[in-house]
C-alpha cells in the first residue's frame, strides 16, 4: 500500500512569535522554521507502517514556498521514499491545500493519507477533514493508535470525553494526535541519503487548482497581555488573598 | 437570515458547549435553528427546543447518527445547508471533526475557533497558540464556523419554545463505524464547564500523586486538568489535557501545580479569571501569567492548601 503524507513548513514550536507592527501578520523573517510537529508524527507513523511491512511506499507532499523543500527533505530523512512540492507563493489556506492534495491523491492513488490534525501556525484543524470530504473517503481524526487490518483501519481517537475506536474503510484520511508516536531523531547518514531521494516540483496550475485564499485577513493583533501578579510567601497568605482580594473562594 | 447550529449531544441531553455556540449565533443575529442528529435523540431535541433564543429544532433520528460519525453527519448537514447563511458548531473534538467536512462539500472556507463576532461576515480568531488574534472576513455565501466556548457566555438552557421538526435522514455512507469507547468517568465537573480547575504538570512526578490534586479539587468542587507533559508521561488520560491542541478553558480560578508554563499550555488557560501557580522553580514562566504565585514544594503546599480551605 502506498501512503501519502502531507507536511507543512511552520514557525518552530519553540519560537515566541511577534505580531508585525503594521498588523498584517506575524514576523516570519529570520525566524526558525520546522516541520509542523503533528506532521512529523504522521511521517513517523508512515515509516513505522512501512517497517512493519504494511506499507510499500511513502510519498511526502508539501504545499508552499520553495523553502518547503527543506521540510520535504526532513520527511525524506525520517524515511519517506520520495517527495512532491506544490510550489506557490500565495498564502495557503486549508480548502485550497485540500484541493491540491486531492489532485495529487487522484494521480498517486494512495491507500492511506496520514497528516497532522492541525498546523501550529494558523491552528485551523481543517485540511485532513476537507481532503477526506473532497475524495469522499472515510476519515479518522486525532488518532492515538492506528492499526491497518485488511480493507479497514482501526483507529483510536482522542476525543473530549476520552478515547473512541473507529473502523474506517480504506482508502482513508487519518489525522494524528500527540500520543500516536514519538518521532525518531534524524541521523546524519539519513540526512545525506535524503538529499539523493527524488523531489518533484509542481505548480498549482498543473493540477488545475486555484490556490487563492478565500478568507481575507483584515488585521492581526497582539492579544491582551496578562500582567504577572504577586508572589505570596505561604499557603496561608495565598488562602487569605483568594478570600479577601480575589474573592474567589 | 437563518443560522444553523449543529448540536453536540449524547441523545439524551445537550453538551454545554452548544449553549456557547448558540450565543455566537445570537451575536451574528438572525433566526437560530438547531440540528439534532442522533439515534432516539428526542431528549436532546426537546432540550434544544427549550434553549433561550432557539426558533426551530430540526431532528434527524436514525441508527447511523448515534455516534456522530463525520461522514454521515456532514452529508446530512449539506442536505439542508442551502437554507442558511451561517452554519455553526462548538469547537470541541466533535465540531472540529465534522465541520471542515461540511465546509469542503459546500466549497467554502471554514472559520475555526472564533472568539468574537465583528459583523455577520467578520470574525476574530486566535492563531499561533493564541499569541496573535486574526480578524478575518469571509465572502462565501455560507459561513461555516466553529466557536470557541470561552469566547461567548452561554445562553440560558431554559426559556425558549422552539418548534421541533423532523428532517429526513440521509443514507448511511458505510464508510466508518464505531468499535468502542473508553470514556473517562468522573464525578467532578467537566473541564470546559468548571468554575474552578486544579491542573498538574510534570512536577507531579507520577499518576499516583494526582491524588493530592483530586483532594484539593474535591474541596473546591473543581475539575482536574493537566499539562501535555503530564499526559505524555501517562500520569493521566488524554482528555485531561489543557492547551493549544487540547482543551481551552477559562474558569474563575485556575490552580496550576507543578506546571512550568510552556506557550502551548498557556494558550489553553490564560483567559482564566484568576490564576494561581505553585511551583518550586521560581523562574518558571507560569509565574509571568499568574495572579498569585507560590514558590514551594507542591507536595507540602497542596495538602496544606487543602486543609486550610
Amino acid at each position: 500500500m502506498k501512503v501519502l503524507v502531507p507536511v507543512k513548513r511552520v514557525v518552530d514550536f519553540n519560537v515566541k512569535v511577534r505580531v508585525k507592527s503594521d498588523g498584517t501578520g506575524v514576523e516570519t523573517t529570520n525566524v526558525k522554521m520546522s516541520m509542523n510537529p503533528f506532521d512529523e508524527i504522521a511521517v513517523e507513523e508512515a515509516v513505522r507502517l512501512k517497517e512493519a511491512g504494511t506499507v510499500t511506499e511513502i510519498v511526502a507532499v508539501s504545499v508552499g514556498s520553495a523553502q518547503s523543500q527543506e521540510t520535504l527533505r526532513t520527511a525524506l530523512a525520517i524515511g519517506a521514499d520520495r517527495a512532491i512540492l506544490v510550489e506557490t507563493a500565495v498564502e495557503t489556506q486549508p480548502l485550497a491545500v485540500a484541493k491540491l492534495l486531492k489532485a495529487i491523491a487522484d494521480k498517486e492513488q494512495p491507500g492511506l493519507i496520514l497528516l497532522g490534525k492541525q498546523a501550529i501556525d494558523d491552528d485551523s484543524n481543517q485540511t485532513g477533514q476537507m481532503l477526506a470530504a473532497l475524495l469522499n473517503w472515510s476519515q479518522a481524526t486525532f488518532a492515538s493508535k492506528v492499526k491497518v487490518a485488511g480493507a479497514n483501519a482501526e483507529v483510536t481517537r482522542e476525543v473530549d470525553g476520552g478515547l473512541e475506536t473507529l473502523s474506517v474503510k480504506l482508502p482513508a484520511v487519518i489525522t494524528t494526535d500527540l500520543r500516536l508516536n514519538e518521532p525518531r531523531y534524524v541521523t546524519l547518514p539519513n540526512i545525506m541519503k535524503a538529499k539523493k531521494k527524488p523531489l518533484e516540483n509542481l505548480k498549482p496550475e498543473a493540477l488545475g487548482v486555484d490556490p487563492a485564499p478565500r478568507l481575507k485577513t483584515l488585521k492581526v493583533q497582539e492579544p491582551p497581555k496578562r500582567s504577572a501578579g504577586k508572589l505570596v510567601k505561604s499557603v496561608s497568605e495565598l488562602v487569605e488573598k483568594l478570600k479577601s482580594e480575589a474573592k474567589i473562594i | 437570515m437563518s443560522i444553523l447550529v449543529i448540536a453536540e449531544h449524547d441523545n439524551a441531553a445537550l453538551k454545554p458547549a452548544v449553549l456557547n455556540a448558540i450565543a455566537a449565533a445570537a451575536a451574528i443575529g438572525g433566526d437560530i435553528e438547531v440540528l439534532v442528529a442522533g439515534s432516539q435523540c428526542s431528549g436532546a431535541a426537546q432540550a434544544a427546543a427549550r434553549v433561550a433564543g432557539v426558533k426551530k429544532v430540526r431532528v434527524a433520528d436514525a441508527p447511523h447518527y448515534a455516534h456522530g460519525l463525520a461522514e454521515n453527519l456532514a452529508a446530512l448537514v449539506v442536505s439542508i445547508a442551502r437554507d442558511y447563511s451561517h452554519i455553526l458548531a462548538p469547537a470541541t473534538s466533535f465540531g472540529k471533526n465534522v465541520l471542515p467536512r461540511v465546509a469542503a462539500l459546500l466549497d467554502v472556507a471554514q472559520i475555526s475557533d472564533i472568539i468574537k463576532v465583528e459583523s455577520p461576515d467578520t470574525f476574530v480568531r486566535p492563531i499561533y497558540a493564541g499569541n496573535a488574534l486574526a480578524t478575518v472576513q469571509s465572502s462565501d455565501a455560507i459561513k461555516v464556523i466553529t466557536v470557541r466556548s470561552t469566547g461567548f457566555d452561554a445562553v440560558a438552557a431554559e426559556g425558549g419554545a422552539g418548534a421541533v421538526e423532523t428532517v429526513a435522514a440521509a443514507p448511511d455512507s458505510g464508510l466508518s463505524s464505531l468499535l468502542g469507547q473508553e470514556l473517562t468517568k468522573s464525578e467532578r465537573p467537566e473541564l470546559t464547564a468548571a468554575r474552578v480547575i486544579v491542573s498538574g504538570g510534570r512536577g507531579m512526578g507520577n499518576g499516583e500523586n494526582f491524588r493530592i490534586l483530586e483532594a484539593l479539587a474535591d474541596k473546591l468542587g473543581a475539575a482536574v486538568g493537566a499539562s501535555r507533559a503530564a499526559v505524555d508521561s501517562g500520569f493521566v488520560p488524554n482528555d485531561y489535557q489543557v492547551g493549544q491542541t487540547g482543551k481551552i478553558v477559562a474558569p474563575e480560578l485556575y490552580i496550576a501545580v507543578g506546571i512550568s508554563g510552556a506557550i502551548q499550555h498557556l494558550a489553553g488557560m490564560k483567559d482564566s479569571k484568576v490564576i494561581v501557580a505553585i511551583n518550586k522553580d521560581g523562574e518558571a514562566p507560569i509565574f509571568q501569567v499568574a495572579d498569585y504565585g507560590l514558590v514551594a514544594d507542591l507536595f507540602q503546599a497542596v495538602p496544606e492548601l487543602t486543609s486550610q480551605l
